[in-house]
């Protein structure tokens, strides 16, 4: 199946011996003119990039508090080195967290630190040199920025914050990573990462509210650009025809429709997804939140809401208000934004929808808590939702529900493997033995309790995941979304 | 005045300068440097209260430590916080009187030395033992501790093998603070000890020893998670496009 050796699941979680450079020959494809220019980035390497880096390096740390804080104060003390899943895969040591880290951190030390410019070997500084360049390249994109390590380490480093900071260097001189910039592209020029232009969306649509009509007798609407409507509904594009994407997206329209909200997708705004985070880029980030907000006054809506999406929720969550704010011109009696979880268990809360957990008799469930919505954002008002809510609304939805082991759940949860920017083919290495973390805590719900139902709230959680559990001898169909469990559950015609 | 004694003057205010300023300095870039975006590690307090409450654990109990390995943090917590008694024992050096408060906590400072030291061993064994640490250790991450192990043992073998003329280090002090140089007792344990704290706060802005005040200031730690009930805007972050 693979050329490479897929790791075995253990028993007990090893943390490996170190192997250095065992993933020293993965690197995804460079980006190239027709993806770079658009974005403002040269194509190529450009011939003064040493300085140009060291400057771009420079001018992050006076922009990003985070960077410098966390370039300066790290001792070295080890405890994120066993953290990371991808090393937990690979073994390689500059996968564990600090080693990541210090490959930035060793040349800010070289060019910007006392000791750095006096006694470089002492401290361990180096020169900028074309192998180290190259080695930004390689691990800056084995990090899926889920913020594991920021966890546990004692000052609170982030390393996804020095992994933007890299990407961000290496696009200026030229080095970008081919699938986020041919993403952001499309974002621009189409609406979304799929590239699914407005006619197709429209169709997609359309023949989605006949597919939910023949398949339950009711007409549920899946309607798009709905002047007035009360809702906008933002979402990854994957949910409007990936599997297992798209249940989740019937679930949100069931729901809509047994509430008796008026609902709408945007096909200006027909992404959640920013990869402008991925690459650390805040103009790019800023671009493509503002047309969240563009579609929200276009259409005039009351509510913003984010359907199932992790690294999304982050930006969202933690970064619309900053970008595309203020919201003013919303309804203040609703978070802006809100996620669809939220809306949902509200919904139940208030006995608005009559669900039948019997109707997923035939599946066993367990939650995959997705990393940026666990470490980089909340649902409701109690510090903790995003792991409470979620669950709720799948326990309400299933009778048979089983929490994989706790170090691997809410804050300590282990991304899919496919997070940050590396969900893409020429990568399938590293997140097939990324997942592996995940997938050990997976196989203890499947042994002990016969789980065969791995629910999740992300696309890059659905899509990596159909692709990585057959490595592991599990069904791809084992994953689904959360809504798609509510739409299985929700009896229609009973309350609206 | 002694060469020794003008040595060791010139050396402690030289010393205690580039600590002050230098730290000043760091905290004051630190301070300036925008955060612009909300990046709190979740789950988070959401009132400014809570923010305090949890820098508080994470200052005094070393909370993610905790969470994250329990070798590291035993020995860790042990040498901080015996560091910190064995400090608050030597103000009676450079005080007269001496605070009550001060004499009271004389016998435990004592022991306080040797937790100091179990806590380096121990760090420092992870350093040869533990191979991803071991890839991870600079020369300089094993110098840092050998002057801490240096200037932690040269103050215990003061205390219970040789023994020194504390009232004349004290008068030394004491005399440095009141600009009214006194002479340096010439005792070479002394002066080792004395040698290497002084080299420690010289390199204390400029190393890793930075991660003191920069925990104040780790946006992971110290923001609160309120993004969608209050707008956080920063100067550059508001005219970017």
């Amino acid at each position: 199946m693979a050329d490479y050796e897929v790791p075995e699941l253990k028993e007990i979680p090893v943390v490996p011996s170190i192997k250095e450079g065992s993933m020293a020959h993965s690197a995804p494809f460079i980006s190239r003119a027709p993806f770079q220019e658009p974005m403002g980035y040269p194509d190529e390497l450009v011939d003064n990039w040493q300085e140009v880096a060291i400057d771009k390096l420079g001018d992050l740390t006076k922009k990003y508090r985070s960077l410098k804080v966390y370039l300066d104060s790290c001792v070295k003390c080890g405890a994120c080195t066993d953290k990371c899943h991808y090393f937990l895969g690979t073994s390689d040591p500059k996968n564990m967290p600090v080693g990541r880290q210090d490959l930035l951190r060793k040349v800010y030390r070289r060019y910007f630190t006392l000791p750095g410019k006096l006694f470089p070997k002492l401290v361990g500084a180096t020169d900028l040199t074309k192998e180290v360049l190259d080695d930004w390249y390689t691990y800056y994109h084995q990090c899926s920025q889920c913020r594991r390590c920021s966890v546990f380490c004692p000052y609170g480093i982030d390393t996804a914050e020095i992994s933007m900071a890299a990407r961000e260097i290496l696009d200026v001189v030229g080095v970008g990573q081919k699938y986020c910039n041919e993403i952001i592209g499309k974002v621009y020029t189409i609406g979304n990462n799929l590239g699914l232009p407005e006619p197709a969306l429209k169709d997609t649509l359309e023949d989605l509210e006949e597919e939910v009509e023949e398949d339950t007798g009711v007409a549920v609407k899946y309607p798009v650009d709905v002047e007035g409507a009360d809702v906008l509904v933002v979402t990854p594009s994957a949910d409007f025809f990936a599997e297992p994407h798209i249940d989740g997206l019937i679930g949100y329209g069931k729901v809509f429709h047994q509430a008796g909200i008026n609902w709408t997708l945007s096909s200006h705004a027909s992404e959640a997804a920013n990869f402008g985070m991925f690459i650390g880029s805040y103009d790019n980030m800023k671009r493509v939140a503002m047309r969240i907000r563009e579609a929200a006054l276009d259409l005039g809506v009351k509510r913003i809401v984010v359907g199932e999406c992790g690294h999304a929720w982050r930006v969202a969550y933690q970064f619309w208000n900053t970008l595309a704010g203020p919201f003013d011109f919303l309804d203040p009696n609703y978070p802006v934004p809100q996620h669809i979880i939220e809306v949902t268990h509200d919904l139940i809360k208030r006995g608005a929808l009559n669900l039948d957990p019997s109707a997923n008799d035939d599946k066993r469930v367990t939650f995959h808590d997705s990393c940026n919505v666990a470490r980089a954002t909340r649902m409701g008002s109690m510090p903790g939702g995003q792991f409470i809510l979620p669950r709720e609304v799948i326990k309400a939805s299933v009778n048979n529900y089983f929490d994989m082991p706790r170090e691997t759940i809410h804050e300590s949860t282990f991304c899919c493997g496919g997070g940050g920017g590396l969900l893409t083919d020429d990568l399938m290495e590293l997140r097939v033995k990324g997942a592996m973390p995940r997938m050990q805590a997976l196989n203890e719900v499947v042994k002990e309790y016969d789980v065969n139902y791995l629910a999740a709230i992300c696309a890059i959680c659905k899509s990596q995941f159909s692709k990585t559990l057959p490595y592991y001898d599990f069904p791809m169909d084992m994953i689904g979304s959360v809504h798609g469990l509510v739409s299985e559950a929700i009896q229609l015609g009973t309350k609206e | 005045m002694s060469i020794l004694t003008l040595g060791y003057s010139v050396l402690f205010y030289f010393a205690t300068v580039i600590l002050v300023a230098g730290v000043a300095y760091r905290v004051y870039t630190y301070a300036k440097t925008p955060s612009p975006l909300k990046i709190v590690t979740t789950p988070a307090p959401t009132t400014k209260s809570g923010v305090v409450y949890r820098m508080a654990r994470e200052v005094v109990l070393f909370e993610s430590l905790f969470k994250s390995t329990k070798w590291t943090w035993l020995f860790g917590w042990a040498f901080h916080f015996g560091m910190l008694l064995v400090l608050l024992r030597h103000l009676r050096y450079v005080t007269e009187p001496t605070w009550f408060w001060v004499d009271l906590i004389q016998p435990f400072g004592i022991y306080a030395g040797f937790a100091m030291l179990l806590g380096l061993g121990g760090l420092w064994a992870r350093r040869f033992l533990v191979d991803r640490v071991r890839y991870i250790s600079a020369p300089s991450d094993h110098l840092m501790l050998a002057m801490l192990v240096v200037i932690t043992g040269t103050g215990l073998m003061m205390k219970f093998v040789s023994g020194t003329d504390v009232i004349a280090v004290k008068n030394f002090m004491i005399g440095l603070m009141t600009f009214n140089i006194q002479p340096m007792p010439n005792d070479p344990i002394l002066l080792v000890h004395l040698g290497l704290v002084a080299l420690l706060m010289i390199i204390f802005p400029y190393s890793k020893l930075l991660h003191a005040p920069g925990v104040f200031f780790s946006p992971t730690r110290n923001q609160v998670d309120d993004p969608r009930e209050n707008r956080h805007v920063t100067p550059w972050a508001k005219d970017a496009n």
